[in-house]
């Protein structure tokens, strides 16, 4: 199996299995428990919320952890809104956003929120200005992502923070940076964002995992009620073992950013030439040169991107298209849409994301049958 | 040899479950594929097929077979066939049939053509249907059990078609293909029989015409033949020949629709004596394997589940059928199909097609 799908999710790494295990059968405690293996575990998570920390640019303080990118983002999004609703009742996100950030904000307009959504351009990019624009006294969020988890576009968000910063100063911007950790070298403190969101099976790390970035003085409403773990705002036993794996994971990702990247950039760019060769009116969607290296995201015109995930899937080699449903039914990527693709091109996507385990073998693989599985899915009428 | 490949059209239920075994089990590489049919997660949680639990239990039928399974979305397809054909009908005081529409445009229209881009040698369904080879054609025979028998919604299979069909349950009766489903362990055994229209809403067909068809919800007079204004309608949509209940008249005889007037927007209802029909006429016919001779004796049947009932066949033009009975039927809507079986070998399907129009036994007598 070729596995070029790193942005659905990553093999665990041998590191993180390895720091995973003992908290498995040995060290089992409860880190809330006042006994020594609780004590024991305790440490095991404080010791991966150094690591988180150390990886984003932040104080360990400032790390909450949660059960996922999702997670996190609905504590930002729902929790910040809810609690500066006092302020207002106005949030600012993008079209393109992932679904984390999407479906806490349409739940918000339930809540008698109003969401503005606003336009990206076909490069991918979303403009400061236009974010600021739509920012107005009554704002009390803004979320925009890091990097696109399709199109791997990267936003400018120090600019995008300024800008939101200079007409309202006291809305919340928040980062759903789940794709921008392991692809980019991660500064919280630079960029200026008051909440971020991260995942740990992006790099390396278990699923189920993830953590927000909250800004020391940043008020939150929490989202989960119970015991009152993590500051009181993710309740909840924690999850040792996922936990002390993603600290490991992270301070990898982190620690090995630039080769990383050097690395997949070089496969990212002999793939796209090699398709270019073989589908000369291929699209590539989103800024090419904007983007994490390890993200190819093109359209193959007059052919369906559901058969050609098949077919590739027949030949050994595993990819995206569009955004799979609850069925598992591929439905016309929202992404693609809201950057200006056509719906009938947007049927066409196809999405390569790399790791740090991909190999020219891998990109070999797809060049061999992409003619052909081209010419085949073509063959299928609209 | 290398082995023959079949993609299966799985649908959550217990036949197209039996049929994927069936495949697996006569040594086919099978790839089990679901159709995602309806825009959104799904249109009708209560029965239907292309409502997330059913993916779930067709998955969970693949992982037990341990063949690859996929959903293909072409909610776009069926939206833009099925659905618009099924309310253009409507407002134009027919009575289409869905299924049989899905068959024509999606399942081996659509589906077909994928199945075979992805190297299928044939597409499988469960319908209860079977595909014969004689004299060097492909024949579509009714299924075993003849109170399940689906012949009738495949009447659109051409040659091309039936040479890379096939229907594994057609050879069973539906105990038997529950029982090897039990066996099997298959989670869809004792699943219950879909019947309602998969599209309409928990089956509320009354709220459809309401919602989604506004040509057909408009309601106008209800009128005899002579054009005597006898009641009012709740909109053509709501109307089918035949039907006795919710006329909301009486006149001391039993009242029948006998036509739905869309031109006029009215119902035309009579006593029972014409809802004869003595002629029938059929387009957009399909001949399987071959065009058969003019004034062939045929057995019709004009509705799913339905009797046949005999008569003569003639083919007019190249995709236009006449069937004239020989005694009077009651009760034919156009819009339906007409499925034709040869009076010879009558478990044979030679043809099929969209009846058009019907002459009443009154008008010829």
């Amino acid at each position: 199996m070729h596995y070029l799908d790193h942005s659905a999710t990553t093999p665990v790494l041998p590191e993180v299995r390895d720091a995973m295990l003992p908290f498995l059968e040995d060290d089992y405690g409860n880190p809330s428990s006042v006994h020594s293996p609780g004590r024991r575990a305790k440490e095991a998570v404080e010791d991966a919320r150094d690591r988180v920390a150390n990886a984003i640019g932040s104080s360990p303080a400032e790390v909450v952890f949660t059960g996922g990118g999702t997670d996190a983002d609905n504590l930002a999004v729902k929790g910040g809104a809810q609690k500066l609703r006092g302020n207002g009742n106005h949030i600012v996100t993008t079209s393109f956003e992932h679904h984390g950030v999407l479906g806490p904000a349409e739940w918000l307009t339930g809540q008698g929120f109003e969401v503005t959504r606003v336009a990206v351009g076909p490069s991918g990019v979303v403009d400061p200005q236009v974010v600021a624009s739509a920012t107005r006294k009554s704002t009390v969020l803004v979320s925009v992502m890091t990097v696109n988890n399709e199109i791997g576009t990267i936003q400018p968000m120090a600019e995008i923070v300024d800008a939101v910063k200079s007409v309202n100063p006291n809305a919340l911007v928040h980062t759903d940076a789940v794709q921008a950790l392991g692809n980019l070298a991660i500064d919280v403190d630079l960029w200026g964002v008051d909440l971020a969101a991260f995942s740990a099976h992006k790099v390396g790390g278990p699923k189920g995992v993830g953590a927000l970035f909250v800004r020391s003085g940043v008020p939150l409403e929490p989202v989960t009620h119970g015991g009152g773990q993590e500051h009181g705002l993710r309740s909840g036993t924690l999850n040792v073992p996922g936990i002390a794996g993603f600290g490991v994971a992270a301070e990898i990702a982190a620690k090995e950013v630039n080769e990383k990247q050097q690395h997949v950039r070089k496969l990212r760019d002999r793939l796209l030439a090699g398709i270019r060769s073989a589908v000369p009116d291929v699209v590539v969607n989103g800024d090419l040169d904007r983007r994490v290296a390890g993200n190819l995201n093109v359209c193959i015109p007059h052919a369906e991107g559901q058969i050609l995930l098949l077919l590739l899937d027949q030949a050994g080699i595993a990819c995206s298209s569009g955004s799979a449903c609850a069925s598992g039914a591929i439905d016309p990527s929202h992404v693609l849409l809201a950057i200006g693709v056509s719906r009938g091109l947007a049927r066409g996507s196809l999405r390569f994301t790399f790791g740090r385990r991909s190999t020219d073998a891998d990109v070999d693989a797809v060049l061999e049958v992409f003619e052909g599985i081209v010419a085949q899915a073509r063959k299928v009428a609209a | 040899m290398t082995r023959r490949k079949a993609v299966v059209a799985m649908s959550g239920g217990v036949d197209s479950s039996v049929a994927a075994a069936t495949l697996v089990a006569d040594g086919f590489d099978v790839t089990g594929i679901m159709l995602k049919l309806w825009r959104g997660e799904s249109a009708n949680t209560a029965s239907g097929c292309c409502n997330v639990g059913a993916a779930e239990d067709a998955r969970r039928v693949a992982d037990v077979l341990d063949i690859p399974f996929y959903v293909l979305n072409l909610a776009d397809r069926f939206e833009n066939s099925v659905v618009k054909d099924f309310h253009d009908a409507y407002a134009s005081g027919k009575t289409p049939n869905p299924c049989v529409r899905c068959n024509q445009w999606v399942k081996f229209d659509a589906l077909f053509e994928r199945a075979m881009a992805l190297g299928a040698d044939v597409l499988a369904t469960g319908h209860y249907a079977r595909v014969e080879q004689r004299d060097g054609r492909f024949r579509l025979l009714r299924g075993r059990d003849e109170r399940k028998d689906q012949s009738y919604v495949l009447w659109m299979l051409t040659q091309h078609e039936l040479a890379r069909s096939c229907f594994p349950v057609g050879e069973h009766d539906k105990p038997e293909t529950r029982r090897i489903a039990a066996e099997l362990e298959l989670r869809t055994a004792t699943k219950p029989d879909s019947q309602e229209i998969c599209f309409v809403p928990a089956g509320d067909f009354d709220a459809y015409v309401g919602a989604q068809m506004p040509d057909a919800a408009r309601p106008g007079p209800i009128v005899d033949s002579g054009g005597r204004v006898l009641g009012r309608h709740r909109g053509i949509g709501r109307y089918t020949v035949g039907q006795r209940k919710g006329l909301g008249i009486s006149v001391g005889v039993p009242l029948f629709v006998t036509e739905v007037d869309a031109h006029a927007n009215a119902v035309v209802v009579g006593p029972r004596d014409e809802l004869t029909v003595s002629e029938l006429t059929v387009d957009e016919v399909i001949f399987g394997a071959e065009i058969p001779v003019p004034g062939i004796e045929v057995l019709v049947q004009h509705r799913a589940h339905g009797e046949v009932a005999p008569g003569t066949l003639h083919p007019q033009g190249h995709d236009r059928a006449v069937v004239r009975y020989h005694e009077p039927i009651e009760a034919v809507s156009p819009g339906q199909s007409a499925a034709f079986y040869d009076a010879s070998t009558p478990e044979e399907l030679i043809g099929g097609g969209i009846i058009s129009a019907t002459v009443a036994a009154t008008a010829v007598a």
